[in-house]
């Protein structure tokens, strides 16, 4: 219907769509990745990507010194740098809770664990609290917003094609990480069979670890993606975390591809309710759509899109 | 040797003290120590002024009525959410939704925020062409608290199905989902439900009306009465000793046992023959009755209700509560709901000042009530890690800790999927399960 009406808009608010939810996708594979492997909603992990987002934006800003001003190499070079160091910062920070909290929880039951993990979620934002303060931090428009093409009034600029370009290739790396190298069949192995695959001499604890290094470097990706086009601050990791969230399980949690999927779809989802004022409820209500979408899916078809189905379900 | 002696006089003595207080009867020896702590609540306005104020060690100084009434609020939605989390063993990340459902109703029924009608039943304290719905207060909080368990009764058919981490996850949606609805219904379809950002202010203050006045001398209206807070105060001790008395009677009827029953293992359970959807959704339901009476009386006592009062900070820091005292032990959550909202209330800001005036210098001046949060995420993950029965655990979970065969970490308590259900083993236990038996 409105693709008729009005194909110029539509294409617009996809276009911005495609781009959200491509950053919602990286954080989406670090709840999906993490409870792959644990049954675990993680629930810090939008507050790692918040805090990699702050802490970006401070590398940027304060060490760097990028602006739009720089040379494209400095540029170039500059935000290489910041991915790998904030890649680098976000696995840690992860993987660190993972290691003080989670761990001494292996045996005791998931609702325990659970509860942990909404406790870190909030040690985790205090921290990004009492570091960055409660200021919305941005940075300087490094990537020129002049269009890539300009098609009949539909419009893609530089910044949301390099959230593409980003994504792509992590994308692309990663799926053959889990599917190829032995670390990732460790992985899949673990989150399959804990027991079995200890057994068959994997680490599981390593594994573990690893799927959360894993985890925060995605969270950092996306945290530097998410800083050229938004501000972000202490608390934004947690609304998004839990839009991220909605993306992993409409996608089918645990199911890789499917986050990817549900989370390029929940990023529609947004736009087209933001975007197309004078059909959709608006983004006052954007929490309220997602959410009671995550409701549904979780009533109606709990196993996701391509999840298979789970004893939660029934 | 002579210090030896004292040593085993003195143990003597308080062995003896201890021997006589265990031969007194049973109802003496449980409901002393409640008469005691009651009659110190409820006197607490009176020697108030007389306590120290000003700078007290630590804490600088002592609620006051008005934040006490808070206080005990809060503990009465902590209590209310025990009968969920603690009892029924469902975690429930979204209470705050009943919280704002008991507030909101309170707002509609009893304030001028219909002006389209005018319809007094009982009211008090408010002209008599007063437009909008003014009900008695009174029955406002059982008509709010009645609505907000229809409201968890519709909540929970669709989503009691679903266990543990999901259940969480969609209580959290609601949670989100209600709030913002009442942020922004302010214009649906061009009626003002909500009054948007706003809020419903001001709202109906309780009161007895002036015939009950005039004959036995009971308050016409709170607002309106000189020592208002104090009001405010006893009326909260009320509402808080009812639901506590409610919430141990329920424990040990039939259906708190089903409850207790299923938080240990709902398989089994199932198999026994309670009916799980009915059970828990009796949960969910009366643990919103008692969160939704306390929304409402909160409303009439803040006079007015805020979107901005209902985040998910305020489902953690009720959850916060339940954990720290010990799920489904009530003296436990209410220790804690009284501790924990005591410094949200007043308690980390008073700490946070007297640190700073007197342990900190002065250019190193932290704001401990800015980081409340994380204080509350630090007591979650540290209960949980070293504690997790709580610090008053239930009597019921110290008798079966007593009698061995128990670890403190062990599954029972408050697991949603064990090992011995259909469908675990293949998808692999979170690192292994220790086997029960």
């Amino acid at each position: 219907m409105n693709l008729y009406k009005t194909p110029t808009d539509f294409f617009n608010v996809l276009l911005i769509g495609l781009t959200n939810g491509s950053v919602y996708a990286l954080v989406a594979l670090g709840y999906t990745l993490v409870y792959g492997i644990l049954q675990l909603i993680n629930f810090a992990h939008g507050d790692v990507f918040a805090l990699t987002g702050l802490f970006a934006s401070s590398l940027i800003a304060n060490r760097f010194h990028l602006d739009e001003n720089s040379g494209a190499l400095v540029i170039i070079g500059g935000l290489a740098a910041v991915f790998l160091i904030a890649m680098i910062f976000g696995a840690v920070v992860n993987s660190t809770i993972e290691l003080v909290a989670y761990r001494r929880l292996r045996s005791a039951p998931r609702l325990a664990v659970l509860i942990t993990a909404v406790g870190m979620s909030f040690i985790v934002q205090n921290i990004s609290l009492a570091v960055f303060d409660v200021n919305f931090r941005s940075v300087p428009p490094l990537i020129s917003d002049h269009n890539v093409f300009s098609v009949g009034g539909v419009h893609y600029n530089w910044q949301a094609f390099f959230v593409i370009l980003v994504t792509v290739p992590v994308l692309v790396v990663l799926s053959w990480l889990v599917k190829n190298s032995r670390q990732g069949k460790a992985m899949r192995a673990t989150s399959q069979d804990t027991e079995a695959s200890a057994m068959m001499g994997i680490n599981v604890n390593r594994t573990i670890s690893f799927t959360f290094l894993l985890a925060g470097g995605l969270a950092g990706i996306g945290a530097v993606l998410f800083l050229v086009e938004f501000n972000i601050r202490y608390d934004t990791g947690f609304e998004l975390g839990l839009i991220a969230f909605t993306a992993a399980v409409l996608g089918g949690i645990g199911n890789l591809t499917g986050a990817v999927l549900g989370a390029v779809l929940i990023g529609m989802i947004q736009a087209f309710n933001e975007g197309l004022s004078w059909f959709a409820p608006g983004s006052d209500w954007t929490r309220s759509i997602v959410f009671g979408l995550l409701i549904a899916i979780l009533v109606f078809r709990p196993e996701g899109l391509l999840g298979e189905r789970t004893p939660e379900g029934a | 040797m002579r210090g030896y002696r004292d040593q085993a006089v003195r143990h003597s003595r308080l062995d003896a003290g201890v021997g006589q207080w265990r031969r007194l009867p049973r109802p003496v020896r449980t409901f002393t120590p409640v008469v005691v702590l009651l009659a110190i609540a409820a006197t607490y306005p009176f020697y108030l002024a007389s306590l120290p104020s000003g700078n007290v060690p630590l804490i600088y100084s002592f609620p006051s009525v008005r934040s006490a009434v808070t206080i005990l609020v809060f503990t009465t939605m902590a209590v209310g959410l025990n009968v969920v989390v603690g009892y029924c063993g469902l975690l429930d990340l979204g209470y705050v939704a009943f919280y704002a459902i008991g507030a909101y109703t309170g707002g509609w029924l009893a304030s001028g925020q219909f002006q389209q009608v005018k319809f007094h039943f009982g009211s008090v304290g408010i002209t008599h062409d007063a437009r909008g719905i003014h009900i008695s207060i009174w029955l406002v909080l059982i008509l709010a608290a009645s609505l907000t368990a229809l409201g968890g009764i519709l909540i929970g058919l669709p989503t009691l199905r679903l266990r543990g981490d999901y259940l969480a996850i969609v209580t959290l949606g609601f949670g989100e989902i209600i709030p913002q609805f009442v942020r922004n219904a302010d214009s649906l379809h061009g009626f003002d439900l909500t009054h948007g950002t706003f809020g419903i202010s001001p709202i109906d203050s309780p009161g007895f009306g002036n015939s009950l006045h005039n004959s036995l001398g009971l308050p016409a209206s709170y607002q309106q009465s000189f020592n208002a807070d104090r009001l405010f105060f006893w009326t909260a001790l009320v509402i808080l000793l009812v639901t506590i008395f409610c919430c141990i009677r329920l424990r040990d009827s039939r259906l708190g046992r089903a409850w207790i029953a299923i938080r240990e293992d709902e398989t089994a359970a199932g198999a026994m023959g309670i009916p799980l959807m009915r059970t828990k959704t009796w949960a969910y339901a009366i643990g919103a009755f008692f969160g939704g009476a306390a929304g409402a009386y909160i409303a009439s006592f803040n006079a007015g209700a805020f979107p901005s009062q209902f985040n998910f900070n305020i489902s953690v820091f009720l959850l916060c509560m339940v954990i720290l005292g010990g799920m489904g032990s009530i003296w436990g959550v209410v220790v804690a709901g009284v501790i924990l909202s005591w410094l949200n209330v007043e308690g980390l800001a008073n700490i946070g000042t007297w640190l700073n005036d007197n342990v900190f210098p002065s250019n190193h001046n932290i704001e401990v009530a800015k980081y409340q949060f994380g204080i509350y995420g630090v007591v979650i993950v540290l209960m949980m890690m070293f504690r997790p029965q709580g610090l008053i655990p239930e009597r019921r979970r110290k008798r079966e800790l007593e009698e061995g065969g128990h670890g403190p970490l062990d599954d029972s308590l408050y697991e949603m999927r064990g090992a011995d259900e259909p469908g675990a083993g293949e998808r692999g236990s979170p690192g292994g399960h220790i086997p029960r038996g």
